[in-house]
């Protein structure tokens, strides 16, 4: 295993080189706002942990292209919001919680979708429209559940009061448990945010607010859209956290540090994980209208989650380019037969289209577009 | 049971049977809990929930800041989390702050996740006018939340239909809308013993013939079937007999009882306090004519309904913008054209 330690924070995104080029393993200084110490100082890795950051950032990367890919054969439709480039943060954040904590994010939710426990499969069957996807067809995109993860939410910022009332539902019932609710830095000006926070910090919710800041709320830079960019100090009277969002072990330890206070039954915490997007917001906008391919390009270069993972784990001697090799096929492998899964699973039947509207309800009829149209509806 | 705690029936207001049944539930499943602006300390804005908080503390009885869209989203969150909460809205027109939560974060999710999350929670509150609060106070919601997929939403009229209905709101597993009238809090009505037992339920999605008639079909909901009985009162001493019905549940709506009625009647007059367009009336007047009743109408079906107006403040106004009990005699009559 390998200790890695702080080093001075630094800025992000300003030109200056942030990380440092030689292979020293360091991770950068997180910012603290109302709070007298942050995460350690020194954090570990095993090689054992690393490979499985490697690989669970690697997935979500092949398959958010592979989306790419099915949507632009207009084989995913409608809204498809990819995730490329902040694989850190939901690798980051699973690595630090229990799978009996609880999740809940906005719309680019492909990732945490992920990594809350869904195949790859159910995911791009999903996206494809199909039975076989894991809300049957019925949800797509946005809206894709499991155990413990409460979606994808198509609502700016609705996502959040609904991770507060989680909690709420944690501390109610006593079980240690904590929600991670996400949302990005668009949602971070949405009033109900404001509101999610006085009462989750009055009742001390077991709530980790985490901000995604990806520079950009749609097609809007945040030095457009924020009085403040500072997200991490807009929970006020809640410690703030800001985190390098590109490096899976600062993500990890930051969000270690903050379930340990709210587990401790400290209140509410927010983080801001800075972030980005290759992808424009959607796979209709091309994310070059607002935003430079320099600026892009730079990011790719020089702060790539996975690369920065696997260059540190080279460098400390931790895996082979060959074992990094074998997992990218073995990964490719695994994505390929989940799109060929998703491609040539059937559609939903027509049967199941008033399903599903009342969870343990008797049988009622629904009525379709004509009058002598009468459907049936089951739980 | 007859010899044990035996029950006569008594006189209950609505405010005390929604007390009663959110006392019950709250015993019964230790799941159940109510949030909301007012409802702990204060006793409740209206006094529905008075003692509550004293009887269950401060875990159960949650008093939120004015913050609708949040603490209806932290209800919501709550509810799919495992939990069961009433979410009081002080009234409904303060739902409209929270209403994305109410459709987009409650009513769609079960759609949405193909079953997989269920939501089971109760979104309560005094509904339409009152008396003098003006027009930001006064807006019926029935229509709006009956619009939407993925909703029940109740509207009792009397102590008996307030308690049975919150229970089984309360017991369901889905997102409900409880539609409940202030001028109705105070108001005293008959309860069987029957409705006086912790296990009564009364079933969603099922009117009631509150005063069979042969003549012409009354349906209403909420205060406005009380004033469809005293009409019919009235109009049984010219000999017209009027069948009332108390719809109880907006959505599902129960139109096979209203047009079984109307298949004895061929009359129907329906009565809301609502505005005409798009509303209550209006949906039973397509569902009526899509259906089997429609061959036995002699006449149209007529609504009488609240004036198309923002709720007017002065005395004067404010009565002649909802229906009077002589706006439905009129109707009645117009109807028979007689």
């Amino acid at each position: 295993s390998s200790v890695v330690s702080q080093s001075d924070s630094c800025c992000f995104f300003s030109g200056c080189s942030r990380r440092p080029t030689s292979p020293s393993n360091t991770i950068l200084k997180c910012d603290l706002h109302r709070l007298e110490e942050g995460p350690p100082l020194k954090a570990e890795l095993t090689r054992d942990q690393g490979l499985q950051y490697y690989r669970t950032m690697q997935t979500v990367r092949r398959m958010e292209l592979k989306a790419d890919q099915l949507y632009k054969q207009k084989i995913i439709r409608g809204f498809c919001h990819l995730y490329d480039g902040q694989e850190a943060c939901a690798a980051g954040i699973e690595a630090s919680i229990n799978p009996t904590d609880h999740l809940i994010t906005a719309y680019r939710a492909h990732g945490y979708t992920y990594t809350r426990g869904v195949s790859i499969k159910e995911i791009l069957a999903e996206l494809t429209g199909r039975k076989g996807g894991v809300a049957k067809g019925k949800g797509g995109s946005m809206h894709m559940y499991a155990p413990h993860f409460y979606g994808g939410n198509g609502i700016v910022g609705a996502q959040v009061p609904l991770g507060a009332g989680i909690a709420l539902a944690c501390q109610y019932q006593g079980n240690n448990q904590l929600c991670v609710t996400l949302y990005g830095d668009g949602a971070a000006n949405q009033g109900q945010l404001f509101e999610s926070f006085n009462m989750a910090a009055l009742w001390k919710l077991p709530c980790i607010f985490i901000c995604e800041n990806n520079k950009y709320g749609m097609g809007t830079s945040v030095e457009r859209a924020s009085a403040s960019i500072d997200y991490y100090k807009r929970g006020d009277f809640i410690p703030g956290i800001r985190v390098d969002g590109m490096d899976v072990l600062c993500v990890r330890e930051a969000t270690k540090f903050a379930a340990d206070h709210c587990r401790s039954g400290k209140g509410p915490i927010v983080m801001e994980l800075q972030t980005y997007r290759y992808h424009g917001h959607s796979m209709s906008d091309p994310g070059v209208s607002y935003r430079t391919r320099e600026e892009i390009q730079e990011v790719r270069t020089k702060s790539d989650p996975i690369s920065m993972l696997k260059e540190r784990m080279l460098s400390n001697n931790m895996a082979s380019v060959e074992e990094f090799k074998e997992i990218d096929v073995d990964i490719r492998k695994q994505v390929e037969e989940a799109a060929q899964f998703a491609t040539s699973d059937p559609e939903p039947p027509l049967e199941d289209l008033c399903n599903h509207i009342f969870y343990n309800n008797p049988p009622l009829e629904v009525r379709g577009t004509n009058p002598w149209s009468k459907l049936k509806s089951v739980s | 049971n007859e010899q044990k705690g035996q029950k006569t029936p008594a006189t209950v207001t609505v405010r005390d049977a929604l007390n009663q049944a959110m006392d019950e539930e709250l015993e019964r499943d230790e799941r159940v809990f109510l949030l909301g602006e007012e409802v702990a300390q204060y006793d409740g804005a209206y006094k529905v929930s008075r003692g509550l908080w004293k009887k269950y503390g401060d875990k159960r009885i949650i008093d939120t800041p004015i913050s609708e869209m949040g603490f209806a989203g932290i209800a919501v969150g709550a509810a799919m989390a495992g939990l069961r909460p009433i979410c009081e809205f002080m009234t409904f027109n303060f739902s409209m702050q929270a209403i994305d939560q109410v459709i987009n974060s409650a009513a769609k999710t079960c759609y949405m996740s193909a079953g997989l999350q269920a939501v089971p929670i109760v979104f309560r509150g005094p509904n339409g006018a009152s008396a003098g609060v003006a027009a930001q106070h006064s807006q019926c919601f029935a229509a709006w939340y009956a619009h939407c997929p993925g909703l029940k939403v109740v509207s009792p009229w009397n102590s008996e239909d307030a308690k049975g209905l919150l229970k089984s709101s309360i017991r369901d597993d889905n997102p409900v809308v409880f539609l409940e009238n202030e001028l109705l809090y105070g108001v005293p009505f008959e309860m069987s013993e029957e409705a006086q037992s912790k296990d009564f339920t009364i079933p969603i999605g099922k009117a009631k013939v509150e005063r069979a008639g042969s003549h012409i079909t009354l349906v209403s909901h909420s205060r406005y079937v009380g004033h469809c009985l005293d009409a019919a009162a009235v109009l049984a001493k010219e000999g017209i007999e009027c069948e009332v019905i108390n719809l109880r549940t907006i959505r599902p709506m129960d139109v096979e009882s209203i047009e079984a009625s109307v298949m004895k009647t061929n009359h129907l007059v329906t009565v809301e306090g609502g505005w005409p367009q798009f509303g209550v009336g209006a949906e039973i007047c397509a569902r009526i004519m899509e259906g089997s009743a429609f061959n036995y109408l002699d006449s149209p079906v007529t609504r009488v309904t609240g004036v198309d107006i923002p709720m007017p403040y002065a005395k004067i106004l404010e009565d002649h913008s909802l229906p009077q009990i002589k706006d439905i005699i009129f109707s009645v009559k117009k109807t028979l054209n007689v």
